[in-house]
């Protein structure tokens, strides 16, 4: 089945179907109980970071030489040819003349499609602005199930800024290939957009809103956190939703004993600190698998004899 | 009583009638008829029994080819699209609605890529219920005719 991606690129999650996503996330799994540390050796990858990050950037970094591979790359367009007006088509045709395999970000949505199309080499997108970060998803995926031990038939709340952040649009997405049951906690204004509803309701999803925890808090098996921005909503709007996203610990007192808390970080304040010493709590866990999800990602998108 | 056209006959060309009232100027855009270098007539808000108010299109020697009558069916899907040959109607243009427009419309996502780098757009088109809903290839967001307000002139 490695044959079946290699050269390919990863754009979206929407690019990968179940089974593919199964595989991946079978290959991490292997991965992390077996290193392969020279499955990569002579391969480069170029990260091409057009605007800041450290988690991705630097698991993918990891990954790669975890993997035996070099890295090549940089993570301020400022230092690149960009600032002197270079096209991205034209960068992204450069950088395919010097590595194996490239992931980038850039600020602008469907600058992830463009690279793929021009670049001789696969294209990993690890975020092209609010429109996709599949590989995050693919993390997200591999937590769950590795939580959970299966990904089907899942009761999942996500909560927080669910109209901006891209993060929990892919993971619903991601998660509608598994019948999973959603709730979305969020205030009225950081609702899930209907374009996003509207392709769960084709998907056959059930999913309700919600106006707090307390609603849904005993019967999920994710609570998928994530940050509400502060320069979203005005700041007496912020004060007041504190309480009723703000993730403490007396919340935990009826939730399910498998449940756990997944959140794409960075936290600001939306999990209080005394939970991260929680059964529940599974967030650092989630980051740290990012290594090995990129790994598998990285070693089938170059071919790599994965096993 | 005598019958006066309101937007005068033409002898070989296009008529694109039947378009939806305040679509006729976006058409005029959409297909670069303003650099046409023949007669090119427009009527607005002209009496029509089936829609109350229609706009009409006459193009002087030009005959528009189907994936421009798939245009016109993007944005007026009731219009009727005619060539006339020596002032008779010659042939009826069928215009199905498209699968995918390229090079045609601007992404109103500023934040597309389309819309900072040299490269063609690309909107799959899908009718839902009685709504057309475009979505972008590269940045993935849809959107209905409606928002879309421009188009590229140099599609060269």
């Amino acid at each position: 089945m490695s044959n079946k991606f290699a050269g390919r690129d990863l754009v979206s999650i929407f690019d990968l179907t179940k089974s593919e996503i199964l595989y991946i996330l079978k290959k991490a799994r292997e991965l992390k109980k077996n290193p392969k540390p020279d499955l990569l050796k002579n391969k480069i990858l170029a990260n091409c970071f057009f605007e800041p990050s450290t988690r991705t950037k630097l698991s993918f970094e990891a990954a790669m030489l975890r993997l035996g591979g070099k890295v090549i790359g940089f993570s301020d367009s400022k230092i690149t040819s960009t600032e002197k007006g270079e096209s991205l088509s034209d960068s992204m045709k450069i950088m395919s003349s010097y590595a194996d395999i490239i992931v980038m970000r850039h600020p602008l949505e469907g600058s992830a499609m463009q690279a793929a199309e021009v670049s001789s080499v696969p294209v990993i997108n690890a975020g092209d602005g609010a429109n996709q970060h599949p590989t995050q998803t693919l993390v997200d995926l591999f937590t769950i199930e590795e939580s959970q031990s299966s990904l089907e038939d899942l009761k999942i709340a996500f909560v927080g800024d669910l109209r901006y952040g891209r993060t929990a649009h892919s993971l619903a997405l991601g998660l509608s290939n598994f019948k999973a049951r959603m709730y979305f906690i969020s205030p009225p204004t950081l609702s899930l957009p209907e374009e996003e509803t509207s392709d769960l309701k084709k998907k056959g999803i059930k999913f309700s809103f919600h106006k707090s925890f307390e609603e849904v808090l005993d019967k999920v098996d994710i609570l998928y956190m994530t940050r509400i921005q502060k320069e979203r909503i005005p700041y007496l709007e912020y004060q007041k939703l504190q309480s009723q996203f703000i993730l403490q610990l007396p919340h935990l007192k009826k939730v399910k004993k498998n449940m756990k808390i997944l959140h794409p970080l960075p936290r600001v304040h939306e999990i209080d600190i005394d939970i991260d010493k929680t059964p529940h709590a599974y967030y650092f866990q989630q980051a740290a698998n990012g290594v090995f999800v990129r790994e598998a990602i990285l070693a089938l998108f170059l071919g790599g004899n994965i096993g | 009583m005598d019958k006066t056209l309101l937007v005068a006959a033409i002898k070989n060309g296009t008529v694109i009638d039947h378009i939806a009232q305040g679509e006729g100027l976006k058409i005029l855009r959409l297909l670069n008829f303003y650099l046409h270098e023949d007669l090119v007539t427009i009527g607005l808000n002209l009496p029509s029994k089936a829609l109350g108010k229609k706009d009409l299109i006459k193009i002087e020697n030009c005959q528009i080819n189907v994936e421009q009558a798939k245009q016109i069916a993007l944005f007026s899907p009731l219009a009727t699209i005619n060539y006339i040959e020596n002032y008779k109607v010659v042939r009826k243009i069928s215009n199905t609605l498209p699968s995918q427009i390229s090079s045609v419309l601007i992404c109103p996502n500023h934040q597309c890529i389309t819309n900072h780098e040299r490269i063609k757009t690309y909107f799959i088109v899908e009718q839902i219920g009685s709504l057309t809903e475009l979505s972008c290839k590269y940045c993935c967001k849809k959107f209905s005719k409606e928002e879309i307000k421009e188009f590229i002139s140099d599609r060269n």
